[in-house]
């Protein structure tokens, strides 16, 4: 199981360890720097390296390296999702993750580390939970907890702990009760060169933010289940039920939660919300983009950014959007449109010339474009929830329910 | 390295003023600070401590003073304190045991969370002194009301094994642990079934502690809906190491499982996944399998949109199921299509499953991405991507032509590594394909120029030598690479002499003086292997060209496609570690792992049998273990593991405690081995051959009686077998299977019964054999299990196969051969065995032995007795020699077994 925790900065600074049981020597860690030296983008270091006695499993994220070490044999992606659990965790109590947060949290992170696993067995990694032995810090407490000498930690053990539904805590209690859902669709897609479709998929997630009072169970239903095929379920839906009526019925935990996650791959037929027309020649050192809406239901296509990663070889682009703003990276060599909004009437367009560094050898590849966009009160594969109901309080909750599309991997090879 | 304090400010709310020093001691202060009366400083001061130890500095001076804020009823700092002592106790024992009172006193209080707490850090004290005292709370800790408590505890004996195995196992707590898996709380059972397994990865023996029978199985299934996410883990891995002993149990585990599909925890994912593709092994209904593999695809696909660092253990994962199951993904290519910003570890990944995943059907898409690919910024992608066009080439032979067509596309980019690596696979295009683009050689030869890398010059030597005939310039080209001939790498060197001997064949006139220079100076380096091969042709050509022809140009076997496999037998022991880091690595755990535990997986063969179940379950987990060849090893010296043959003792130990050799002794009889002496005693002239017994009554056969028996006819082995129908109604569509066993016997040919077999009806069955089966050790050895399908259902039942019937006719040993085994072998491998109520006459014996297949070597008159050396073989290579002493008078003779093994390695010297 999991052995020890280190979290290393990208310039390869140990600043955080944590041991579960006994004390491996942060040495163990050379391992990983040697790798570091390998690769050129910190992304793509490997998630998995073998040392002589131990494994070192690593995730990065938020700009930091966070390395498990293990001496047995132990399921990998257990390991992985634990520590995306522990970044999560971080995010959760501290609003964001980063190098400075933690260091400015060193005795609560400890403490919640020490909290979430023991002996290398995950114990307590329900946010809720957590937030009963370990309260987040916020100032206000901070300044009460040392006039009155309290502290952060809780005596009592957690409500929801043992009980059946672990996720939710007992004695919740709103002024207003509300629940919102959002229904948030990446799509995923590579569009050629004619503006065929290669592979499209969407990447759904249906998020939660629950105010409700008490015990509430919940049912969701969707006017077009048959779109969900293939879902992964927060722990608090009930399996069978979906199974036999297709319908979502669980008790929420309190706050903010993914309730599914569902796929819809590149099998069905997945609409594709934006095109590219584009000229692009290195030769005549000329760049011409438009971008248009295309099936989008009548919905406002926002937020667009265009992100072009240039060959080494370009030095600079001289361009004139139509709308938004442009900036070309020297060092990076990516070009960035922010584009904005689509008015259907008048497509944006970005066009000029680009620069190459001189007795450069001719570049015969072309880049594949980046393309963000967001459409508000649309979900892109259909799907729609008819209706939601609340059984075991009396009170009436208000609900509402969003619909996002945006892109997620959308790539257009030039 | 010290984390530098950020600025200061009194709102400051973090930890990070912990941070703030003074010039002054760091560690001299604090201990000032831990000292202090007011408790809000003692507080700060453990906090700043820790703050400390966080980043990797040695606190460890300050152990009394943080000890002394212990005895607190602050949880916030009493926690702290036990943070610092988990970190220091190892290093400072003798203060920690004075931490004991305070842990006891804690175990015991009225809030469990300190119950707990302290439970869980006195385990985290890996103090050998402290452990001693942990029993007594641990054990009430176990029986708590609190399940909060129980829980904490069940991980806590993990803690305890892991410093000292021995106090658990005296202790007792082993036991109550397994007393924990019935318990009522999901969260404790799987708590419980995850300190389990931990003690078992750890335990020298590697033995599970716990036999899994289906009814420990349909309690952590049951707890597997209740239980947290990472519990689900730890059950679904216990259950994917159970193996169901039929059929409708694999499927109804199966049933219950595939929820767990849908949970997003992609870990429990995976070991869903994991029970599911072991279990599909053993079910036979094909519409279920079909369903599983269904079922199995959307979860695959899903794992793709996660997390990076999810995506690449999921693919190596994939690449495995792929290897095994094509059909669960052979219609999701798309999903394994590349983005150029993923990370080059998912990248090459991906490359590699959409390969496997090429068919005809998708093998357009898949080329046109390849070649887009092609054009990519990192160089070992790209590399990649080259190779994988051959390799759809090779796979797909309607679509080689664009595959070659794509790869000249390529060449003609100029890109160097590009063309260096599509010359490489084009060589083994044309291995594939002979006589069927060499068009494109001229192509080729153009940018001879710019191959600078051994492997793509040693191709296109290759392919240059290999056309001769057709390339005008070929002694030009060759010539112009023998120039720098002793700067090439070795690859090149042996390739460019074969080539140059080829063209020499092919156009002798053009070539002597070339052919000579190459063979002479091949054979003047330094290297073997250059200088070998150069004399051989040397002498090749100087003897007999006719013979070199033939020999050099031979007709060379194709390649296939499938030369990147895994092996099976290693695919399916991976298989078995779906999830784990060895299917990360594609190598077994013994491979990497530092301790291996004792057990190497199998996935289970067909079905397995109901009858005798404990034993059973017992047998199939023995059988895994790896200890019984290390014992033959040992024993026999010699080298066992090409044939990967099983051997473990048997029955009780006659002479040596535990020894192959127990396979001969005290259950002679049993085996069948008594047999041919028995037939000696009969007049009966032909081989001897048991008396059918029967093997499934009526009652238990649906009405289907069998009576049987094995016999060995023209060195063949059949069984024969009597069906009576007992039943009311005509059975029809007879089917056999056997479950692997000790000597690999399955049968031959099909079971041939008359259909229908009508009510009350018989009939003579004689089932030819064979023994190239695969072999798993059974128990006794010569146990077989068999499954009878007919129109009423499958039917099973064990028999027992005479040994007898295992000797071969080759099993005469040369004297000599005879003589030295004899003296090598060791003596605790003879057993001794004395033959009752029988007055033999040695000629007798040996004529009757002989029928049997037991050759006699020798014959002795020594004193009062008449010695035999004989010696058998068995199918599986075993030998056993014999030495019978037959006493002039009346009483007993006494039979001497040695028994040894030959491989196909000891083979060599044994006939030297």
């Amino acid at each position: 199981m999991i052995h020890s925790l280190f979290i290393i900065n990208t310039s390869g600074d140990v600043f955080m360890e944590k041991h579960w049981k006994s004390v491996i020597s942060r040495s163990v860690c050379d391992y990983f720097f040697e790798e570091q030296k390998k690769i050129t983008s910190p992304i793509d270091m490997p998630p998995v390296l073998a040392t002589p006695h131990h494994y070192l499993i690593t995730i990065f994220r938020c700009n930091m390296y966070f390395v498990a070490v293990c001496t047995t044999e132990v399921p990998p992606l257990f390991v992985i999702e634990f520590l995306h659990r522990v970044v999560d965790i971080f995010e959760d109590y501290f609003g964001e993750c980063s190098e400075s947060i933690i260091k400015e949290h060193y005795v609560i992170i400890f403490e919640l580390l020490d909290e979430m696993l023991d002996n290398g067995f995950p114990l307590a990694t329900e946010s809720n939970i957590l937030k009963e032995l370990i309260k987040p810090p916020n100032i206000l407490r901070t300044i009460a907890n040392t006039v009155t000498g309290k502290s952060n930690v809780s005596c009592t053990l957690p409500s929801g702990q043992l009980s059946n539904i672990p996720w939710r805590r007992s004695g919740v209690k709103y002024a207003n009760n509300e629940a919102y859902f959002d229904v948030i669709e990446e799509v995923d897609a590579i569009i050629d060169k004619s503006g065929s479709t290669v592979s499209a998929e969407i990447q759904g997630y249906v998020d939660c933010c629950i105010k409700l009072s008490g015990m509430p169970d919940l049912t969701m239903t969707f006017i077009n289940p048959r779109i969900l095929d293939d879902v992964s379920f927060h722990p608090c839906v009930r399996f069978k039920r979906w199974e036999s009526e297709k319908v979502l019925s669980f008790i929420p935990p309190d706050g903010n939660f993914r309730l599914i996650s569902y796929h819809i791959s590149s099998q069905s037929i997945v609409a594709i919300p934006i095109y590219l027309k584009h000229f692009i020649s290195f030769r005549e050192g000329k760049l011409d983009i438009t971008v248009g809406p295309k099936q989008t239901m009548g919905r406002q296509v926002e937020n667009v950014s265009v992100e072009v990663p240039m060959p080494k070889a370009v030095l600079n682009c001289t361009l004139v959007p139509s709308q938004g703003k442009y900036s070309y990276d020297p060092v990076s060599k990516v070009l960035q449109w922010d584009v904005g909004k689509i008015d259907p009437t008048k497509l944006p367009n970005i066009k000029g010339s680009i620069s190459l560094q001189a007795g450069s050898a001719p570049i015969e590849s072309n880049p594949a474009v980046n393309v963000n966009f967001t459409i508000n009160q649309m979900a892109v594969s259909g799907l729609k929830v008819s209706r939601l109901d609340m059984y075991g309080e009396k009170y009436r909750p208000f609900k509402g329910v969003k619909y996002i599309t945006k892109a997620g991997k959308f790539q257009i090879r030039l | 390295m010290l984390p530098h304090a950020v600025s200061f400010s009194i709102l400051k709310t973090g930890d990070a003023k912990y941070f703030t020093t003074t010039k002054k001691g760091e560690v001299f202060e604090l201990k000032a600070e831990l000292n202090s009366d007011k408790k809000e400083r003692r507080r700060d001061a453990v906090k700043k401590v820790i703050a400390a130890m966080t980043v990797g500095k040695d606190v460890s001076a300050l152990f009394p003073d943080v000890l002394n804020c212990m005895q607190t009823d602050n949880l916030e700092l009493k926690k702290l304190v036990y943070l610092y002592l988990m970190n220091y106790a190892k290093s400072q024992p003798d203060l920690a045991i004075m931490a004991i009172n305070t842990f006891v006193k804690d175990s015991g209080d009225a809030n469990p969370l300190i119950r707990a707490l302290a439970i869980r850090t006195m385990g985290c004290i890996r103090v050998d002194k402290i452990s001693e005292y942990l029993c007594d709370p641990l054990r009430n800790c176990l029986k708590d009301n609190d399940p909060y408590v129980k829980k904490t505890a069940a991980v806590c004996v993990a803690k305890l094994y892991d410093i000292n195995p021995q106090l658990v196992e005296d202790q007792g707590f082993l036991d109550e642990l397994k007393e924990l898996l019935s318990d009522s709380n999901q969260m404790v059972v799987a708590n419980a079934v995850a300190a389990l397994s931990e003690i078992t990865d750890s335990s020298p023996s590697g033995t599970p502690l716990v036999w899994m029978d289906s009814t420990a199985i349909n309690k952590l299934l049951i707890a597997l809906n209740e239980c947290a996410e990472w519990g689900q883990i730890f059950i679904l891995d216990s259950v994917a190491n159970y193996t169901p002993q039929h059929e409708l149990e694999a499927q109804s585990i199966c049933e219950r499982i595939i929820p767990r599909l849908a949970h997003a925890n992609a870990a429990v994912k995976l070991s869903t996944v994991k029970v599911l593709m072991k279990y599909m092994e053993i079910i036979t209904d094909a519409e279920f399998v079909n369903m599983l593999t269904r079922k199995l695809t959307p979860p695959l696909v899903t794992l793709l949109a996660s997390e990076p660092e999810l995506q690449y253990v999921a693919l190596r994962n994939i690449n495995l199921i792929v290897q095994k199951r094509p059909e669960i993904l052979k219609r999701e290519v798309k999903a394994f299509f590349v983005n150029y910003n993923d990370p080059i570890y998912i990248k090459l990944e991906k490359l590699d499953i959409m390969i496997r995943l090429t068919s005809k059907e998708n093998i357009g898409q898949v080329l046109s991405e390849l070649k887009e690919y092609g054009s990519e910024v990192d160089v070992d992608f790209v590399r990649k991507s080259v190779r994988a066009i051959g390799r759809c080439a090779i796979k797909v032979e309607e679509f080689s032509e664009r595959c070659v067509t794509t790869l000249l596309e390529l060449i003609q980019t100029k890109v160097n590594y590009v063309v260096q690596e599509a010359v490489v696979v084009i060589k083994d295009v044309f291995r594939k394909y002979p006589n069927k683009y060499e068009g494109i050689i001229g192509i080729l030869c153009e940018c001879l120029d710019t191959l600078d890398e051994p492997e793509a010059r040693a191709s296109m030597i290759w392919i240059i030598g290999e056309y001769a005939e057709r390339i005008d310039n070929a002694g030009d080209l060759l010539e112009g690479f023998l120039h720098g001939f002793a700067d090439e790498n070795i690859q090149v060197q042996l390739q460019l002499l074969t080539a140059i001997v080829k063209l020499f064949l092919k156009r002798p006139s053009e070539s002597q003086e070339l052919v000579q220079q190459v063979l002479s100076l091949a054979t003047q380096t330094d290297n073997p292997d250059l200088r070998d091969r150069g004399f051989i042709y040397w002498r090749l050509l100087s003897a007999d060209p006719a013979a070199a022809k033939e020999v050099v140009l031979s007709e060379k076997p194709l390649i296939l496609d499938e030369m990147d496999l895994l092996e099976p037998s290693l695919l399916d022991e991976l298989l078995c570690h779906i999830s784990s880091l060895a299917s990360v690595y594609h190598k077994p755990p013994s491979a990497f792992m530092d301790e291996v535990s004792g057990q190497r997986k199998a996935l289970p063969i067909g079905f397995q049998f109901s009858e005798e179940t404990s034993s059973l379950d017992a047998q199939s987990i023995d059988s895994s273990e790896e200890c019984p060849v290390v014992e033959v090893e040992d024993l026999l010296g010699v080298d066992m593991a090409p044939t990967g043959f099983e051997y473990g003792p048997i029955g009780q130990s006659a002479t040596s405690g535990e020894s192959s050799v127990d396979l001969l002794s005290s259950s002679l009889d049993e085996l069948g081995l008594g047999n041919p002496f028995l037939c000696a005693l009969s007049a009966i002239p032909a081989p001897y051959s048991s008396p059918k017994a029967l093997w499934l009554p009526a009652a238990k056969g649906k009405g289907l009686e069998i009576y049987g028996t094995f016999v060995r006819k023209n060195q063949e082995i059949y069984m024969e077998m009597t069906l009576t129908n007992q039943s009311t109604d005509a059975l029809s569509d007879f089917a056999i299977q056997f479950n692997k066993n000790s000597f690999g016997v399955i049968p031959a040919l099909p079971l041939q019964v008359p259909s229908p077999l009508p009510p009350n009806g018989s009939c003579e069955v004689s089932l030819l054999l064979s023994t190239t089966g695969s072999i798993q050790k059974t128990n006794p050895l010569n146990n077989l299990q068999v499954a009878i399908k007919n129109s009423v259902g499958v039917l099973y039942f064990t028999c027992l196969i005479p040994m007898h019937v295992f000797f071969t006719g080759d099993g005469q040993m040369d004297r000599r051969v005879f003589l030295s085994t004899w003296k090598e072998l060791p003596a605790q491998h003879e057993v001794q065995y004395t033959l009752e109520n029988m007055a033999l006459n040695p000629d007798i014996v040996v004529q009757k032995m002989k029928q049997n297949n037991v050759f006699t070597i020798a014959r002795q008159h020594v004193e009062d007795h008449d010695v035999l050396y004989q010696s058998i073989k068995l199918t599986n290579n075993l030998w056993i020699l014999v030495e019978i002493r037959i006493p002039l008078g009346e009483s007993f003779p006494t039979v001497s077994w040695l028994i040894f093994f030959v491989g196909a390695l000891s083979m060599n010297r044994i006939l030297s």
